[in-house]
């Protein structure tokens, strides 16, 4: 069985949260196939890395180690990551939906004319009949996104130009470490006698990466606010409850496009997707592109003036009422109460 | 500084953003007919880059590119509108079904036609699929180097660009030689408006297509001023094989679409009271939600 292979990224010598998602469904993928389970990974001083890929379960994996290789650049990753697919044949490629897999996939995708689905929410195998050629193809990749702005979700197939690639969104895979001792090969690629020159036109000149302070995806407690909120000094509220929950603050895209909140604060389809064991949702009506961000919360609560908004269907707890009253008096009576 | 060849990439799409009720079909089908077409937003924003551009460097020579159906030509007047120097639209039924492979394909198809450009530009994404890849797979296919997420032009040299980029988590200032592709990031500045001379001049500009009705003054004005002749190229003016565009060359297929039905939760409904809200937190501390 052709293997099933996933792109890593890695910066200062830490994969990144999205490929440790994509290596866990990379194995369910391949378990569910019998196939192996196959990365590469191109960056610096990576002596030692593949103990931080090994859990997962990653039967083979091909290393690119060179200083030209990191940060990021498409020319020299697209050349390598060609090359090993090449040479591999994986059925089924893997890449985080960040401005690193969305850059890199389409140009490879181009490269090896094969089918791509972006942003895919959901992988699972399956079979498709094809009635023009009456038959029946089995073992195939199923990804599916959500389509048209969020309205519908598309299960998107490829069936006769493989592999079949797939951007996969950060925070979607459930992390899973397969086993802590798991044997990997690790094959090591000589970066110099793939890239010339050309690879390299392209040069970063400066860089400004923010040590982002905002982790809403392992935060417990979000308080998120919408358009209904009103104004940023309303968002205070928001943040004196976060606060004393010890939870993080968030906002719809509504929120974030009126500058009430930061966009790295933004939950929905367009930003974090976030699955805590509490979700306050203040001022938020509930479209798709938001709630297809946050739906899967333990506990959802709705601050809304409107009984009807269609986030309620959603929530545990609708409250209905000014977010103004609701709030200062759920602080008060979480002081009164928590012990 | 030299003048600049710039291409424009533009799209019209469905207006996603504004997705109403009707917009579904009972089977969870996208009902087309109701949505209306915009300029894709992105995409305004790479036509407001070259056309500061242009700008900075008098003589800069800006065309603007898209593939559609007939109606698609309303993105060419806009270019005009807002000051492109030439519109080009690639049109053919034949080309209907292109997923983002084939697509890629045929712009470069009309790209070769054009042949004499240093810098392509286009938007990061389109909102009737958000997949980004067109541009990537643009660059391949040209194979020249592609500049992803650019919110701002830095500096225009005799050889090289230099640009800033937009990434998830901060931003990085690359320089590239042409000839290059860029992807526009929506944090770069709004399109101007469109002026009202260029509409004055451009309003009439049609493709042959769209004049196949049959409008004697329009014709008229045709011949005395060519310049409102759209070009209209089919399959055959960009030398495409027809095994690598539309529907037939793209790899990807929809299995299925399903409409996303909310999960109706039993709520609690609780009014704003005082007595409402000290219950639900201590229901909450209980169930060590929170505390």
């Amino acid at each position: 069985m052709k293997s099933v292979f996933v792109y890593c990224e890695v910066e200062n010598k830490i994969v990144a949260e999205i490929s440790q998602e994509l290596l866990s469904a990379g194995k369910r993928l391949a378990e569910k196939l019998g196939a192996p389970l196959e990365a590469m990974l191109f960056g610096k001083d990576l002596k030692g890395i593949e103990s931080q890929i090994s859990p997962y379960g990653v039967d083979k994996l091909f290393i690119a180690d060179d200083d030209r290789l990191e940060p990021y650049r498409t020319l020299p990753h697209a050349a390598l990551a060609h090359k090993i697919l090449k040479q591999q044949d994986p059925q089924i490629v893997l890449f985080g939906a960040t401005s690193v897999g969305r850059d890199l996939a389409p140009r490879l995708a181009s490269k090896l004319n094969c089918g791509l689905t972006a942003d895919t929410t959901i992988l699972d195998i399956g079979d498709h009949f094809v009635k023009k050629e009456k038959k029946e193809y089995t073992d195939l990749l199923y990804a599916i996104r959500p389509a048209f702005g969020g309205s519908i979700m598309a299960n998107i197939i490829n069936w006769d130009m493989h592999p079949q690639m797939a951007t996969v969104r950060e925070g979607v895979m459930k992390k899973d470490v397969f086993d802590e001792n798991y044997k990997t090969e690790v094959v090591s690629i000589n970066a110099n006698k793939i890239l010339n020159n050309e690879d390299f036109v392209v040069e970063i000149i400066e860089r400004h990466i923010e040590e982002s302070d905002v982790n809403l995806k392992d935060a417990p407690i979000i308080v998120a606010g919408g358009y209904g909120v009103g104004s940023k000094e309303n968002f205070d509220l928001l943040k004196n409850l976060a606060n004393i929950l010890g939870g993080e603050v968030g906002g719809s895209r509504a929120a974030v496009d009126a500058g009430f909140i930061d966009h790295n604060r933004q939950i929905g389809q367009t930003g974090t997707t976030v699955r805590p064991k509490l979700y306050i949702a203040a001022g938020i009506s509930g479209a798709i592109q938001h709630t297809a961000g946050m739906q899967d919360a333990s506990m959802i609560i709705s601050i809304n003036n409107d009984s009807e908004a269609p986030i309620n269907s959603l929530a545990d707890y609708v409250i209905t009422g000014d977010l103004g009253v609701v709030i200062p008096k759920m602080i008060k009576y979480y002081k009164e109460n928590a012990k | 500084m030299r003048p600049l060849k710039i291409i424009v990439l533009a799209k019209q799409v469905p207006d996603t953003r504004h997705v109403g009720p009707d917009a579904m079909k009972p089977d969870g089908t996208v009902n087309r007919g109701k949505l209306s077409t915009v300029f894709n937003p992105d995409d305004l924003h790479a036509l407001e880059l070259a056309l500061n551009i242009k700008d900075r460097i008098p003589g800069t020579q800006v065309t603007i590119l898209t593939m559609g159906p007939q109606k698609a030509a309303d993105i060419i007047r806009e270019g005009y509108y807002r000051g492109v120097d030439d519109g080009i639209m690639i049109s053919d039924r034949r080309f209907g079904g292109a997923d983002t492979l084939a697509t890629s394909y045929t712009i470069v198809q009309a790209i070769k036609k054009i042949a004499d450009y240093d810098l392509i530009v286009g938007g990061r994404q389109a909102i009737d699929g958000d997949t980004a890849q067109v541009g990537p797979q643009c660059a391949d296919k040209l194979d020249i180097p592609q500049v992803t997420y650019v919110e701002e032009v830095l500096s225009i040299e005799e050889d090289r660009i230099v640009a800033r980029r937009r990434l998830e988590t901060g931003v990085e200032t690359v320089s590239a030689p042409y000839p290059v592709l860029m992807t526009v990031h929506g944090s770069s500045p709004e399109c101007r408006s469109r002026k009202a001379k260029k509409v004055m001049k451009y309003k009439y500009a049609r493709t042959k297509t769209e004049m196949r009705k049959g409008d004697a003054i329009l014709e008229a004005l045709h011949i005395k001023r060519p310049h409102l002749v759209i070009p209209e190229w089919s399959v055959e003016d960009i030398n495409a094989d027809v095994t690598k565009i539309g529907l037939a060359g793209s790899p990807t297929k929809v299995k299925s679409v399903s409409s996303i039905v909310l999960t109706a939760t039993e709520s609690k409904v609780l009014t704003d009271s005082d007595n409402d809200i000290e219950g639900m937190i201590k229901e909450l501390i209980k169930h060590h939600t929170i505390g």
